[in-house]
């Protein structure tokens, strides 16, 4: 067993795992925090997707013990003060969801793009940048959309 | 129409749970004590088990227990079922093997469950089933769908492998048609096998109260209570009283998870063997496995027609994998939901279709998202567009030709089409799609050293499935009506419980919106709840778009008792005769007069039950319905497809992809399209990219993301998704199914398009670069037209 320490969401969390524990599974099972989803096996999917000092990143492929002492936003974490973040609520306006499941990471690796690319984003950059997000439900059209109004209005506009 | 009403893209309520992280899906849920089961499944695709030595692994950490076939033999446990019926042309009935849980004497494929280790946790029931040594025999795998009559026995039920040799049609009156025909067009198809794939993983959790003798099991189902019929009345884990089956939020369906499966059934029994609740959750590579897969077909097709272009005839032969088991609802998908289809959107007067469903070393296949109409569509529209260009005809104008204008229409394969507008939306599509400039966007292409193609598909489905009487003809061990009941609780809010089932359909919106709009209540007064036997009496689920035609159609039928029973209560309060009374945007008023009283209060005064007499009306308000349909619905649309294909690598662009579908009256547009788009997007995964590959030795190639190419967001572009509307006149909403158009549609209008661009007769799918390579480099074939 080692002992990992990390802050989530704002949290200071530490536990005693055993040393093939993945952070995923600790967020999941240890936390409780069930937002963040496993869909693959392979670090092919992205559901898994959480932020890791501010950069996207697939937990299913990261040991917690890795982690320590890291800053860790998972979707939970996402909203502030009882108000959706911008990309939350552009995927909701656009119908960028449909069962769910893929969507954590989506969103947690819509907002990483924007850091990076900034709020003007075209669509080719947009489907570029989801190569590592498979969605089977919404055929990424409205999730393309969803991305690019989320990119703007974090940029204030509106 | 009020902004939450029919007919408006109200945004999803659902959505906030899933945006947030609160979604509650079946890997979720934790039970108090619950141990952990890990399946160890066969590496064979064929063999006899001649022994398990479990011996060491009972002794791994952690491990509570390890069970067998043996096991559930000794309990008696029942075999998984196929609830479909298929005689063969002879008269005899399907021949479906027996399929244990847990594999006794023998597996089928790769992935079959050998044995279940429940631990402490998933990874030390992981670990100890390393320990584990199976003596297998091994025996002849097939996995070729051609080569499997003959082979190794895989069931001793099923000689030659064959579970039936179906037919449906006039065989006469069709082979007179091709002998008198000006032109016949043949083709050889693969419908390749795909694998489902919806993103959450199936998973289950077993959790038993021996104080109450009661069993709970949390499952990733698209229909819990079939699920409990099923794991009940068949399979024998407990009475329906005794059993409760709760499908929470889940992940996506396509079908996958309408199957009642081994590893639900083993986490149900073995929560009660060892009285502690047991939590299994599928690795991706054990869905790729295990999941049932979907179409795998070999047809060969022939389309007859005279001298005019008038279609005379179609006359297919089809080979349908059913993998190594009979799946739920299996035997039904190559028959009854694929050769009626086979008249598309035309006036055929003669179609005979013979289907022989054949056994393979291989996993189950089952309905997968169109479930068989994707298959007849593929079929026709291939036929439709190869005629056209061997004729010199052009395929736009062709389809118009034979398309049904007179409604109703008889097909010569059972189905009678209600209603439809084949023409306007063929010439909807055609604009949206700039038919007219097609030649000059080839010729600029052909500058590029490019290839440019277009190519239609004009497809017709039967969903809303269906007239229960009329399925029970057929074959079918289950009604297909579907059950609704309103609750109006004292202070107007409404509960609605449903027997369908929503994993991303958003019927908790458009539901609500049906009731909002019949009760003239906001959308925030409605819950809808679904998806656990213990709160909704009876349902069948959802599957073939069959929700909205068939799940609201129930609703609707209770809203109407329940403002019949409230016009009575508001007769009462408002001292007039309940014929006086009308109901209009949430107010009872008496004709005539000023007098009015609100929804709310109605049903306030329904529960105090002052104001009239309890004896001669019943206190409450809270009704139920069950709608059986009286037809199918049809919906139908034209997909125009326009690729570009650089014949130097073989990567096919779809540049273009219009879609205009008629699926009745439309509740909520939004959802709607989105449905489409994702319908399009894994037909066009079919078409170009997606296949199940498995070697002879019956060893699955494509288990990972790595292998199975699934289509990602750089792989698709937008779409251009319209609609037409032509009323349905079988249900009381006007509404067809508009879930799997889609993906029915998609297939051939890609084939067609990069035939067209490649000027080649056909292309397999799935069309990689590799084979569109390849295809490139070969001569065109000469078209009649040029």
């Amino acid at each position: 067993m080692v002992q990992v320490s990390m802050t989530v969401n704002g949290k200071a969390v530490s536990a005693h795992v055993e040393p093939r524990t993945l952070l995923v599974q600790f967020i999941r099972e240890h936390l409780r925090l069930t937002g963040t989803h496993v869909g693959c096996d392979t670090s092919q999917c992205g559901a898994c997707v959480v932020h890791i000092d501010g950069k996207a990143v697939k937990s299913c492929t990261t040991l917690a013990a890795s982690c320590e002492g890291a800053q860790i936003t998972t979707i939970e974490g996402l909203a502030h003060g009882g108000k959706l973040h911008p990309m939350q609520q552009a995927f909701q306006d656009n119908h960028g969801l449909q069962c769910g499941y893929c969507t954590p990471g989506m969103i947690m690796t819509a907002v990483d793009m924007v850091n990076r690319k900034g709020h003007q984003l075209d669509e080719a950059t947009i489907r570029h940048e989801l190569e590592g997000n498979i969605c089977r439900c919404t055929g990424y059209h409205n999730i393309v959309k969803s991305v690019a109004q989320g990119a703007r209005e974090m940029g204030g506009a509106k | 129409m009020s902004a939450t009403g029919l007919g408006a893209s109200v945004k999803r309520t659902e959505d906030i749970r899933f945006i947030t992280g609160k979604g509650r899906y079946v890997d979720d849920i934790n039970r108090p004590g619950q141990a952990h089961a890990y399946f160890l499944r066969s590496q064979h695709a064929h063999a006899t088990i001649n022994a398990i030595d479990f011996a060491e692994a009972a002794g791994s950490p952690g491990v509570v227990a390890i069970f067998t076939g043996q096991d559930i033999a000794a309990d008696k446990v029942g075999g998984l079922i196929c609830g479909w019926m298929i005689h063969s042309k002879d008269g005899s009935p399907m021949k479906a093997g027996a399929h244990p849980a847990l594999a006794q004497g023998k597996v089928r494929y790769v992935g079959d469950a050998v044995a279940v280790v429940i631990a402490d946790s998933y990874a030390k029931a992981r670990d100890a089933a390393e320990k584990i040594n199976v003596d297998y025999g091994v025996l002849p795998a097939v996995t070729d769908l051609k080569k499997a009559v003959g082979a190794a026995n895989i069931h001793e039920a099923a000689p030659d492998n064959t579970c039936y040799n179906w037919h449906l049609g006039d065989k006469a009156a069709t082979d007179a048609a091709f002998a008198k025909a000006a032109h016949v067009t043949k083709l050889d198809l693969v419908n390749n096998r795909l694998i489902p794939n919806a993103m959450e993983p199936r998973a289950a959790v077993g959790d038993y109260d021996s104080g109450t003798d009661t069993m709970t099991l949390y499952t990733t189902s698209q229909n819990p209570h079939v699920a409990r019929l099923v794991l009940s009345a068949f399979i024998g884990l407990a009475p329906e009283h005794k059993l409760r089956v709760v499908a929470p939020d889940v992940g996506g369906g396509f079908g996958s998870k309408i199957f009642i499966y081994a590893e639900e059934t083993i986490c149900a029994w073995a929560a009660k063997k060892i009285d502690r609740p047991v939590k299994w959750t599928a690795d991706r590579s054990e869905a790729f496995l295990s999941d049932a897969h979907g179409r795998d077909h070999a047809t060969h097709a022939e389309l007859a027609m005279d001298a005019q272009g008038k279609v005379t005839g179609v006359r297919v032969h089809t080979l349908a994998n059913m993998g190594s088991y009979l799946s739920t609802f299996a035997s039904s998908v190559p028959t009854y939901l694929y050769a009626p289809l086979l008249s598309g959107q035309y006036n055929i007067p003669a179609i005979y279709a013979e289907v022989d469903a054949i056994y393979t070393t291989t996993a189950p296949v089952d309905a997968y998202r169109g479930a068989g109409r994707p298959e007849a569509t593929f079929v026709i529209e291939r036929l439709m567009e190869l005629a056209a260009r061997e004729t010199g005809r052009d395929p736009a104008e062709f389809r118009r030709q034979n398309f049904v204008t007179t409604f109703p229409h008889q097909t010569p394969v059972i189905m009678a089409y209600d209603v439809g507008d084949y023409a306007g939306a063929l010439d909807k599509a055609l604009i949206h799609a700039d038919y007219k400039g097609v030649a000059a966007r080839k010729a600029a292409s052909a500058a590029k050293g490019k290839l440019r193609g277009v190519g239609f598909s004009a497809f017709i489905e039967a969903c809303g499935i269906a007239p229960s009487a009329a399925v029970g003809s057929l074959g079918a061990g289950v009604g297909l009506w579907e059950s609704a009941e309103v609750r109006v609780n004292p202070i107007g809010t409404v509960e609605i419980l449903t027997g369908s089932h929503s994993h991303g359909q958003g019927h908790e919106t458009t539901f609500a919106q049906l009731v909002s709009d019949r009760l003239g209540i906001p959308l925030e007064n409605v819950a809808i709840v679904h998806g656990d036997t213990d709160k909704v009496q009876m349902g069948m689920g959802t599957y073939g778009s069959r929700s909205g035609a068939v799940g609201m159609s129930a609703i609707s039928k209770a809203l109407d008792k329940v403002v019949a029973k409230a016009k009575k209560v508001a007769g009462h309060v408002l001292e007039a005769s309940e014929h006086d009374i009308e109901f209009k945007d949430g107010k009872f008023t008496v004709k005539g007069t000023d007098k009015a009283i609100d929804f709310g209060s109605v049903a306030l005064q329904a529960y105090i039950a002052h104001k009239f007499n309890g004896q001669e009306l019943e206190p409450g308000l809270k009704e139920s319905a069950f709608w059986d349909p009286t037809n199918f619905t049809f919906p139908a649309g034209v997909h125009i497809c326009e690729v570009e294909i650089d014949p130097e690598t073989g990567i096919v662009n779809v540049e273009r992809y219009t879609a205009v579908d008629d699926f009745g009256k439309l509740i909520n547009p939004m959802i709607v399209h989105g449905q489409v788009h994702g319908g399009i997007a894994q037909g066009i995964g079919q078409a170009l990219m997606e296949g199940a590959q498995y070697n002879s030795d019956g060893q699955l190639l494509t288990a990972s993301y790595m292998d199975y190419c699934m289509p990602r967001a750089d792989s698709v572009p937008s779409f251009n998704v319209d609609t037409i509307e032509t009323v349905c006149p079988s249900n009381p909403l006007g509404i067809k199914g508009c879930g799997e158009a889609g993906a029915i549609a998609s297939p051939p209008a890609v084939i067609n398009a990069i035939t067209d661009a490649l000027g080649h007769e056909d292309i397999a799918m799935p069309a990689t670069p590799a084979a569109v390579w390849k295809a490139a480099q070969k001569r065109p074939m000469k078209h009649a037209a040029e």
